[in-house]
């Protein structure tokens, strides 16, 4: 498996590191049921077989963090980004 | 047929000519008592013990391909109960006992091999936090030792004492650990729950689920439709997929372990080692290969095939605590696909979904649980109550805040 990092070019995977599921979104603590929505945003995955966004951090080469589009049945990348780039 | 003494010599007068096949590959019937969602370990302990311990024959377990072709046929097959929580270590307890006396049970021999399992361990603090993971099993009932330098070289002269980063101090001995052959494990099962009236159908995969309201009263196959008073999931690796059918999320991700196994060598290693630097594991199959595995490869996948970097790293370790295998080659690897739990330690317990029942999160340690683990889902499923030593088990710890994290490293499935 080689990621394609948008700064760095293909790099091999041993360069970078794994956080996990890409779809978490920090809830807010003032919303309705801040715990509930704590329990789900930290506990729960959909960990899909097939198409998975992730977050990756690239420790040996650039140290970005990336949100890779991976298939997890096949390992095969189906696209990088910048983790900041939609904000 | 009983295996015996007799039975074998008698056999061996007529050529081998007489054994039968030892469980039937069942067609479907149109509805059950308890369907059993997956033929690894765990689902045809379940049945068995269903069957035998709890009189319920009307069982059916459903594999999608053959059975023990999952993680029931891709682990290292080591047994242990060396755990700290006691959340954990009664039910790993438990399932070592069951492990003593399996062979006995299933009139079948899972080869199961008190060998013993030695953790080293390299410096101050580790020795101690050792010490207090032996002294809690003890105040369990289970045994452990506590090993001194002088005392592991003994036990294994061969180990790379003076590495210079990471000296090996002493380590902690559970000698009732050990091996079993693990698809024996499955075949014994298997006989057993067959033999007992459990309807054993391969080539079945679950693809939806019955449901009644909330209420799930069977499975939809890809052999037709199966109505069941109750339905378990026992298929670890894959739990997240089956949830998904049901419209239940889990706390749950699947992620890829790979084991090795090297050429077959003379005698050389008569235990189960663990280097406490790195991780990585060891032990010696009867036919002689090396057994070895290390870390997960620490990213979500359902490959059943891991990358090279992890390859590496394995065997890295593995020639830093016995630089003797440096010369010994690779004859396969292969890869499983783990249910990584949020807290590092498995699920059985009912879920939202009145009727449906998960048996799940097994991480990297379920073939060692195998026993208990159907002992106890069984338990659940014929009298509605978890069992005593299972209690803690839950799938709703996560949001109770009732963790078993043994490891303490959070919500980050990787790193367990």
């Amino acid at each position: 498996m080689r990621i394609r990092c948008p700064y760095c070019g293909e790099r091999d995977l041993s360069e970078f590191a794994y956080w996990g599921d890409g779809g978490y979104v920090r809830p807010d603590p003032h919303a309705h049921d801040p715990e509930f929505a704590y329990y789900t945003a930290v506990y729960l995955r959909d960990n899909p077989a097939g198409a998975h966004a992730e977050f990756w951090y690239h420790g040996i080469g650039c140290r970005s963090w990336l949100k890779v589009t991976r298939d997890t049945v096949s390992h095969r990348i189906l696209g990088v980004e910048f983790a900041g780039a939609r904000r | 047929m009983r295996y015996s003494l007799f039975s074998l010599l008698r056999q061996s007068l007529v050529g081998h000519r007489g054994w039968q096949p030892v469980w039937r590959d069942a067609a479907p019937k149109r509805g059950y008592d308890i369907v059993v969602i997956g033929g690894g370990g765990h689902g045809l302990a379940t049945a068995h013990y269903l069957a035998k311990v709890h009189g319920i024959r009307d069982v059916a377990v459903l594999e999608k391909s053959w059975i023990g072709s999952g993680n029931a046929g891709r682990n290292t097959t080591i047994i242990r109960s060396n755990y700290l929580l006691p959340g954990n270590n009664p039910f790993y307890e438990l399932s070592m006992k069951l492990w003593e006396g399996l062979e006995q049970d299933l009139n079948f021999n899972t080869m199961v091999s008190q060998r013993g399992v030695v953790n080293l361990y390299h410096s101050d603090a580790q020795r101690d936090a050792y010490a207090r993971r032996g002294n809690a099993m003890r105040m369990h009932g289970v045994d452990a030792e506590l090993l001194s330098r002088a005392e592991v070289k003994r036990m294994l002269p061969f180990l790379d004492f003076d590495n210079a980063r990471f000296p090996i101090r002493g380590g902690l001995l559970q000698r009732r650990g050990g091996t079993a052959r693990h698809d024996a494990v499955v075949w014994g099962y298997a006989r057993s729950a067959s033999d007992l009236g459990v309807d054993i159908v391969q080539n079945c995969e679950v693809t939806g689920f019955l449901r009644e309201g909330d209420r799930v009263v069977g499975v939809s196959t890809s052999r037709g439709d199966i109505r069941a008073a109750k339905v378990a999931v026992v298929v670890a690796g894959s739990s997240s997929r089956l949830a998904a059918l049901a419209g239940l999320k889990l706390p749950i991700e699947s992620h890829v372990l790979q084991a090795f196994v090297s050429e077959a060598i003379k005698p050389f290693i008569d235990t189960v080692v663990t280097f406490g630097a790195g991780h990585f594991y060891i032990s010696q199959s009867d036919k002689g290969g090396l057994v070895f595995g290390g870390d997960i490869d620490g990213y979500n996948s359902y490959a059943q095939r891991g990358n090279l970097p992890t390859v590496e790293d394995v065997c890295e370790s593995g020639v830093a605590l016995m630089p003797a295998i440096s010369r010994a080659r690779l004859l396969r690897s292969w890869a499983g696909i783990m249910d990584m739990s949020m807290d590092g330690s498995p699920i059985i317990d009912r879920t939202p979904l009145p009727g449906l029942y998960l048996n799940a999160g097994w991480c990297y340690g379920g073939f060692k649980a195998t026993p208990a683990s159907g002992f106890c889902l069984a338990h659940l499923l014929a009298r509605d109550e978890s069992h005593p030593l299972a209690a803690a088990l839950t799938l709703d710890r996560f949001g109770a805040g009732r963790l078993i994290d043994e490891k303490g490293q959070g919500a980050q499935p990787n790193l367990h």
